[in-house]
């Protein structure tokens, strides 16, 4: 009841309602936070040094069995979406001087030295309270500064059992907000292409690989899955019909389109915010790259070159695209400034440079390269400096595509054998599995954030 | 043909035999009248004789019929056999490329050459050029790659005097390996085009 009160005094009350179930009825926002400095992460950093942090077990706020549970399993779910963006550094439970369950979970109830001795700079607390007769589900949840003393964000989300899981995903959103002023990937998707059916079908999987699945079911070989910038569409490379044909699907309406010329269909990438693709099509007898409406027709042609044209990736402002050409020679990295046409070659070390991906921030540039009879993944600028290699001496790794916040790339490898996708930070470290299923998994494309799930 | 020259032994010996033991079974009847027996007789062994040449002749000239059928059939399987090589060989022979590059071998050029004749033997063929790759590089580059590869190999085609719409072409990239191995040796075999008879 302490903490109602002190929250009617909150200046900063907003009421946001979520289009399911979810209903945030409160928000905290403490009067540094607005500024927009977010000094705590600086996702542009390579040498960001993780933030330790604490997460004790979310108390059950009338103590029933029931809430103890979901407080157990919501407190395991968000520490492991917090784990996983590489921010953080999780502090051993063990360790921990107190216990907020008991203690309290609201800033006066909370000795922050006893946080710092453990070494912990970030403290989330939660509560959950579950009432089974009407069963209204209740979270609160808070990060604070322990070296301040100071709540940095708190939330009181409100829903039915089962939502705890969108729940502390919602908060996991504003612990990032709050620390990188980016709302993160927790409302993001992958999709990838695997063969475990016996034919090459495309996936989706939540962020963290978690929920896989099939998506396509053309029996068939089906190739390049690319998101559309509002995460609705899917455009990819299918051989259901026989021939490389381009199909534009809705995500969640049975919808879209086939573009069926003569010759291939392949790698399309969506212009950021229009409904709008680049692809290679070789219908005139030679791979050339292409700008389609969302509808596959033609509005013009981007490379005028013989030999191979292919793998565009546009710049966030949607006015340069990167691609892959061989009129060097042998497929290199160029970029075409699209208002006056001016080519420049990007990559110049290796004799086989593919895959662009151009990251969400428009800095950076990754791709694969083969060098030595390895493919691993590359980052470059798009003013062609600072090359950075992020894989090696670990199978062939290819098809970077960029999380919506640029934190992290996720690529397929084949470090244990058969092809699987795979995610690091986008500078190289953390690299570990995303997921396992039956078959081989490959080219994964990670979707801009999608806020209706 | 056997069982028809024993067909024409049996008849050869048991009909008169028959004729015989009906004969006999008369003579005790009709024993005056042994004189026009003997002609009787003799008229049909005459008759069963003559039977026997017609039986002969005819049999030769079906042996020789059913000879020149043999003879005709043997041209004709062996025509079709040749005509069967020529497209298994057409479209068993791929030609192959070296590792990124879609140009065309002098291996390549005389298999393609080859390959035109049989084109010219067969005007009304129409075929498909799959284009195929390692599964080096990347899958997207490999799909550009094979369309390349199919279209130097239609591009030469063509140049040879078939006719462009004769041909259709098609990129596999590297999802549709011949060997599945990684090795060398399964690469070099899976940089190919193949060619399929519509």
């Amino acid at each position: 009841m302490a903490l109602k009160k002190s929250l009617k005094g909150c200046n900063n009350l907003k009421t946001i309602v979520n289009s399911v179930v979810l209903i945030v009825l409160w928000v905290m926002v403490p009067a540094s936070a607005l500024g927009a400095e977010y000094d705590y992460i600086d996702i542009r950093n390579p040498y960001l040094r993780k933030l330790p942090i604490a997460i004790p077990v979310f108390a059950p706020m009338d103590n029933l069995s029931t809430e103890e549970a979901m407080a157990d399993e919501s407190t395991r779910l968000f520490s492991k979406y917090l784990d996983f963006t590489s921010y953080f550094q999780m502090i051993d439970p063990e360790a921990f001087l107190e216990d907020p369950s008991r203690t309290g979970i609201t800033t006066d109830a909370i000795a922050f030295h006893n946080w710092t001795a453990v070494g912990a700079e970030l403290l989330v607390t939660g509560g959950v309270r579950y009432d089974e007769s009407s069963g209204l589900l209740q979270m609160e949840l808070r990060l604070f500064d322990t070296l301040k003393g100071k709540l940095l964000v708190g939330k009181l989300y409100k829903g039915k059992a089962g939502d705890e899981r969108r729940m502390v995903r919602r908060f996991a959103s504003e612990v990032i907000h709050a620390l990188t002023g980016d709302w993160g990937i927790f409302d993001s998707r992958i999709a990838f292409v695997s063969n475990g059916t016996g034919h090459k079908e495309i996936f989706i999987s939540d962020f963290d690989g978690n929920n896989p699945r099939q998506w396509t079911r053309h029996n068939s070989i089906t190739l390049s899955p690319a998101w559309s910038s509002d995460g609705k569409w899917l455009a990819y490379t299918s051989f259901a019909k026989g021939n490389p044909d381009l199909y534009i699907k809705h995500i969640k309406e049975k919808r879209g389109i086939v573009l069926s010329k003569k010759g291939i269909h392949t790698s399309p990438s969506w212009v950021p915010g229009q409904f709008a693709l680049a692809a290679t099509l070789s219908f005139s007898g030679d791979p050339e790259i292409y700008l389609l409406t969302g509808n596959a027709k033609i509005i013009k042609r981007i490379t005028k070159k013989w030999g191979i044209d292919e793998s565009p990736t546009w710049s966030p402002d949607g006015r340069k695209v990167a691609f892959v050409s061989n009129r060097s020679g042998s497929p290199q990295i160029y970029i075409k400034t699209i208002d006056t046409g001016q080519v420049d070659r990007l990559t110049f070390l290796g004799r086989y440079n593919t895959q662009p991906s151009w990251s969400p921030q428009g800095k950076r540039i990754a791709f694969a390269g083969l060098e030595d009879g390895q493919i691993n993944i590359y980052v470059i600028g798009a003013d062609g400096k600072d090359l950075f290699q992020l894989t090696r001496d670990s199978g062939d790794n290819e098809s970077p595509s960029w999380a919506p916040d640029g934190s992290l790339i996720t690529f397929s490898s084949t470090r244990e054998g058969v092809s699987r996708i795979y995610v690091m930070t986008a500078y190289g470290t953390d690299q570990r599995r995303l997921l396992i299923l039956s078959g081989k998994q490959s080219s994964p494309a990670w979707s801009p954030r999608v806020v209706s799930n | 043909m056997r069982q028809k020259l024993w067909l024409g032994v049996i008849l050869f010996l048991v009909l008169p035999g028959l004729l015989f033991t009906v004969s006999c079974a008369r003579q005790q009847v009709q024993s005056d009248t042994t004189g026009t027996q003997q002609a009787q007789e003799e008229a049909a062994q005459e008759e069963a004789a003559q039977e026997e040449r017609a039986q002969d002749q005819q049999d030769q000239d079906e042996m020789a019929r059913q000879r020149e059928m043999e003879a005709q059939q043997i041209a004709e399987e062996a025509a079709q056999r040749e005509a069967m090589a020529a497209r298994m060989l057409f479209e068993n022979e791929r030609i192959y490329f070296e590792f990124d590059s879609s140009a065309l071998l002098a291996e390549a050029q005389e298999v393609l050459k080859r390959k035109a004749e049989f084109l010219r033997d067969n005007p009304n063929s129409r075929f498909t050029i799959e284009g195929h790759c390692d599964e080096r590089g990347t899958e997207e580059y490999n799909l550009a790659l094979g369309d390349r590869r199919a279209g130097s190999a239609k591009a030469f085609l063509v140049d040879l005097g078939i006719a462009p719409y004769r041909i259709t072409t098609i990129s596999y990239g590297e999802e549709r390996p011949l060997d599945p191995r990684s090795s060398e040796e399964a690469w070099a075999k899976n940089r190919n085009c193949q060619f399929v008879l519509d």
